[in-house]
């Protein structure tokens, strides 16, 4: 594995070495490739420049409404109506945090066990694999407020019948990003060379040694990215989480079974925004910062992670 | 590395984000408990509308530093998704901007939930109009002519008998189907509940976007609460109602008298029978008619009349509180 770290920063230094000796060679290049490799690159920049713009759009909006608002109450207290100066996220945070938990506690094996037998044990000749590769596929674009309305129905009441509880929120939003980790986790599964599967099988693994040891390893970043996607997206959601019980006015923190009720950010965000008062409008744009505070926290935490596990050949 | 340390690393971390969680929540309720007194405990489930839940939340929050024991929520699922709730035993409390209809009346007792309606506030919807707009009044009749489903009225000067001469595109905004607003507007302007032309702005449930546009088109006419009128009255003007009793401007006091009409609408709490069969449920509703009236006027709302809170009252005792 040593090894394997340090091939990287060399083939980046290759590729480098390789682009500059054809630039230095190629000098009376026809002026059209000179202009369309310039316009390519300049175009490319824009591409990024505008996924950035409409973060950077958020961020500077958040923060002209919601400066006057910034403070730690916004993390230390409970919501107010009365005392808005007074106002926190705290329960909706903790609320928030639980949820993303239990999602993470359902959605990494049964994503990756889904994956994993989709990859490398279901025969995708057979019909009915096919069919269940498609359906993986649109479940990943239904949207959100039907897996609320599935939540209410099958979680909450119905069969499960959990009652509204964080637990219920939490594999509410867990069936809704499933569909993205089963698709992220196989792709990174595809992504490990068919001759480290043959190696190991030659060497007398079985075929469960042979994903534990080798497969499942080699595809950790990409399935961390998935995840880190998904659970981004599942922190982000209002709509089923309205659906399934969380409510915007909860003054103690919530705990994953109390049937006192609980909070999420985004759901307290929302009913802040809609206030005709300007002390909660801006309550609700901090809060908007606050959000994008954890959700970096929990991203950079995953990357991290990832980063410290990859592997390369 | 082997798979089965790093599954062993993200148990670690969702056990630390739980553990910090449940961390919280400990040192919480000793710190609440030693603010208030009140010996009552347990908890109250209320939900329903979103104009209604302001005003709960802020009796709730005044109640539950008197009495620490009880656990207060509030929900916004709106005044049907509430009643939804309600009907099926899941709330104590349904928050409610107009009357329960009678399809869920019919809900309620399939659920074998009683309830009785308890007034507790007036709203004057308000119907808002740019500053640069000369116009200061209309009629029932020309907002349902503006209005009405069939209306193709597209600017100032087509509206029927207007006094003043404005020359100016109409730019319609109003909150979406879902809203109680919506539906206490159609039916008095237009005569029958869900009733309205569909090319109008449609902000949703976000009665701040009707605020922004109307502020920002001089032809522009929208409706909202009271609240939204007045967080923001230097920038917008509320157009007096004519309801053939000369021009009535939205205000406290003709809202409180009736002379706004028809546009100002009764706020509601409907407390279930069952509910109140807790001590902790019915203390709360009797602390919520003491003290909403204070909470209603700092919040934009129409606080009720002496005799209005004593009708409430009445009705709240029907049903044992």
């Amino acid at each position: 594995m040593e090894a394997g770290r340090a091939t990287a920063p060399r083939n980046r230094l290759a590729v480098a070495g390789a682009r500059s000796t054809t630039e230095a060679m190629l000098r009376n290049q026809p002026r059209g490739d000179v202009i369309r490799n310039a316009v390519f690159a300049g175009l490319l920049l824009l591409a990024v420049a505008i996924a950035l713009a409409g973060l950077l759009a958020l961020v500077i909006q958040a923060f002209a409404k919601g400066s006057s608002a910034l403070s730690l109450n916004l993390i230390t207290n409970p919501p107010s109506t009365a005392f808005p100066e007074k106002a926190g996220y705290r329960p909706a945070i903790i609320g928030s945090l639980q949820l993303i938990a239990g999602v993470m506690l359902f959605v990494v094996p049964v994503g990756i066990g889904a994956a994993l037998y989709l990859e490398e044990y279901a025969d995708s000749s057979r019909w009915w694999n096919r069919l269940i590769e498609v359906n993986i596929q649109n479940l990943a674009a239904v949207p959100s407020i039907i897996y609320g309305i599935l939540g209410l129905a099958f979680i909450v009441r119905g069969p499960l019948d959990l009652g509204f509880i964080l637990a219920a929120g939490s594999l509410t939003l867990a069936l809704l990003v499933l569909p993205m980790v089963i698709i992220a986790s196989r792709e990174a599964l595809r992504a490990v060379p068919d001759s480290i599967r043959q190696g190991s099988l030659a060497l007398g693994a079985t075929q469960w040694q042979t994903i534990r040891t080798q497969v499942l390893p080699a595809s950790i970043p990409g399935i961390a990215t998935g995840v880190i996607l998904a659970v981004s997206r599942a922190l982000g959601e209002t709509a089923p989480l309205l659906l399934v019980g969380a409510t915007v006015f909860v003054t103690f923190d919530p705990t994953p079974f109390g049937t006192d009720g609980y909070s999420a950010m985004p759901v307290q965000i929302f009913n802040y925004a809609l206030r005709p008062q300007e002390e909660f409008q801006a309550l609700a744009a901090a809060g908007i910062l606050v959000m994008l505070v954890v959700l970096l926290a929990m991203n950079s935490f995953a990357i991290w992670l990832r980063n410290r596990y990859e592997q390369r050949w | 590395m082997t798979s089965s340390k790093w599954l062993a690393v993200l148990v670690a971390a969702v056990t630390l984000v739980i553990g910090v969680a449940a961390c919280g929540s400990s040192d919480d309720d000793t710190s609440r408990g030693s603010s208030g007194g009140g010996d009552l405990s347990g908890s109250i489930r209320i939900d329903g509308s979103s104009t209604v839940a302001p005003l709960t939340e802020a009796v709730a929050e005044q109640f539950m530093a008197e009495n620490s024991g009880v656990r207060v929520t509030v929900g916004t699922s709106g005044t049907g998704g509430g009643f939804e709730k309600f009907c099926a035993g899941e709330t104590d409390i349904s928050d409610a901007s107009r009357e329960i209809e009678p399809e869920e009346v019919e809900a309620c007792k399939k659920g074998g939930v009683g309830y009785k309606d308890v007034h507790i506030a007036t709203d004057a919807l308000t119907v808002m109009i740019n500053n640069e707009n000369p116009v200061s009044c209309l009629t029932v009749d020309q907002l349902a002519a503006i209005w009405g489903p069939d209306s193709k009225i597209n600017n100032w000067s087509e509206i029927p008998d207007l006094k003043e001469s404005y020359d100016e595109e109409l730019a319609l905004f109003g909150p979406g189907t879902d809203s109680g607003t919506f539906d206490y507007f159609t039916e008095s302007i237009n005569g029958e509940e869900g009733v309205t032309r569909k090319d109008y702005n449609n902000v949703g449930e976000d009665d701040n976007a009707t605020v922004k546009g109307v502020e920002g088109s001089p032809g522009g006419m929208g409706y909202a609460g009271f609240s939204y009128y007045t967080e923001n009255e230097g920038s917008l003007k509320a157009l007096e109602v004519d309801n053939g009793k000369g021009c009535v401007p939205p205000s406290v006091d003709t809202a409180q008298d009736g002379s706004y009409a028809p546009l100002s609408r009764p706020l509601f709490i409907y407390p279930s029978e069952q509910a109140l069969q807790k001590p902790e449920v019915k203390a709360f509703i009797a602390y919520y008619l003491e003290n909403v009236g204070s909470v209603a006027e700092s919040l934009g709302f129409v606080p009720l009349t002496e005799e209005q809170l004593s009708e409430s009252e009445a009705a709240a005792k029907k049903i044992g509180a």
